[in-house]
């Protein structure tokens, strides 16, 4: 039961983009059509949960060591050589795979949402929802949770999105400005989950 | 007059011209995520100004000893080593607003205004000027946020920098929550965008 909470809390009550402002560059950078939002969204389920795992383990050496100063310098470059890698397996192991994601990877090393969520879990500073415990299993379906909320929330918006391509919009507020409202009406729809868990 | 003259281009771009926020688009997550009031805005803005003047600066040192291939990673280094540093002064002398701004603070690192500057200009141009560029674009970068951070302090709670101007209880909450961030931007955005047409 635990478990399912954590994914509602991290899906809908805690939406990591329309609640914790992670990961809000690709949400407005690649929704424009909902092919390569879900494309987006599968690249960042894989890379998140991988980083995540990897970077507990590397936490657990650092307060061993008494290195916990070097979290963010260590992270980020665990991070951009485990994208690297990542690409590089796919491309030998499942060539198909690699042309649906190879676009989207180099750009989720700067997705604020792999560090943050990282740095979440090594730090044990997660939202877990009441009675949940913090470890290792937790963390990792956590990050699980999260990443199946960005994508939650990058396919609505780029559905909201294609529809309001065929609108008129008043010239000032064509672009960002536009996105950014219809932003701001689903992170008040997602309020409505909270209290949920 | 000639070297004056790009001198202060220079710094006036990260300003006006080429605002992070509203021109470049860069840099959202901070921008939305910190702004609930003026204090909050500004020293997230000043954290960033911090770390872009001082990459740029060391960055267009070193920018012939890197080699080509490997520079984002050595670039994000040198920007991960500097916001450790502001990480760490802010935890000691700063706990109050190191608390609020939390996460945010280490996400510095992954902030595509600060590589982004590395690639584009110190990594291309000298010292004096990639520190100016820093300072510019870090100034900008303050300025939005603290505007943004006025805005949603006043709307959500009748305050600006902690000073209340009406009560709180005519106050909307939501610009404080979530849903206000990215409507008081989108507004804020929409406004930019038409005074830079009439002009």
């Amino acid at each position: 039961m635990v478990y399912f909470l954590i994914f509602i809390s991290a899906i809908f009550v805690n939406n990591i983009v329309l609640s914790q402002f992670l990961g809000i560059c690709p949400f407005l950078g690649v929704s424009k059509k909902i092919d390569t939002a879900l494309g987006m969204a599968a690249a960042v389920t894989f890379v998140l949960v991988l980083a995540t795992v990897v970077t507990y383990l590397l936490q657990m050496l650092l307060v061993a060591w008494g290195l916990e100063f070097l979290q963010t310098i260590l992270f980020i470059l665990i991070i951009a050589a485990l994208v690297q890698m990542i690409e590089i397996i796919l491309k030998k192991i499942s060539p198909s795979l690699y042309q649906a994601l190879g676009v989207f990877l180099p750009l989720i090393t700067t997705n604020c949402c792999i560090l943050g969520v990282a740095i979440l879990v090594a730090n044990g500073t997660e939202k877990l929802p009441m009675g949940a415990e913090h470890n290792m299993l937790t963390g990792t379906l956590f990050a699980l949770a999260t990443a199946i909320g960005f994508g939650v929330a990058l396919v609505l918006f780029a559905g909201l999105r294609e529809q309001l391509a065929l609108n008129k919009v008043p010239k000032a507020m064509q672009g960002t400005p536009i996105a950014l409202l219809t932003a701001g009406l689903l992170a008040m729809a997602f309020m409505g989950f909270s209290g949920v868990v | 007059m000639n070297i004056e003259n790009n001198a202060l281009k220079t710094l006036t771009n990260g300003i006006l011209k080429e605002n992070p926020t509203f021109a470049l688009v860069l840099g959202m997550c901070p921008t939305l995520a910190t702004t609930t009031s003026a204090v909050n805005g500004m020293s997230m803005g000043l954290a960033t100004l911090f770390v872009l003047v001082c990459s740029n600066v060391v960055i267009s040192l070193l920018k012939n000893l890197i080699p080509d291939k490997v520079r984002i990673p050595a670039f994000i280094v040198v920007i991960a080593t500097f916001v450790t540093m502001v990480q760490l002064v802010m935890q000691a002398y700063l706990p109050a607003i190191y608390e609020v701004l939390g996460l945010f603070i280490p996400l510095i690192v992954v902030n595509c205004i600060v590589l982004g500057r590395a690639e584009a200009f110190a990594a291309k141009n000298t010292v004096g000027l990639s520190a100016l560029d820093g300072l510019g674009m870090g100034l900008g970068f303050t300025l939005s946020l603290t505007v943004i951070g006025a805005i949603r302090e006043l709307l959500g709670s009748g305050a600006i920098f902690g000073l209340h101007i009406f009560p709180e209880y005519y106050a909307m909450l939501i610009f404080v929550l979530a849903p206000g961030a990215f409507i008081a931007l989108a507004y804020l955005m929409a406004a930019v965008n038409k005074l830079q047409k009439k002009s």
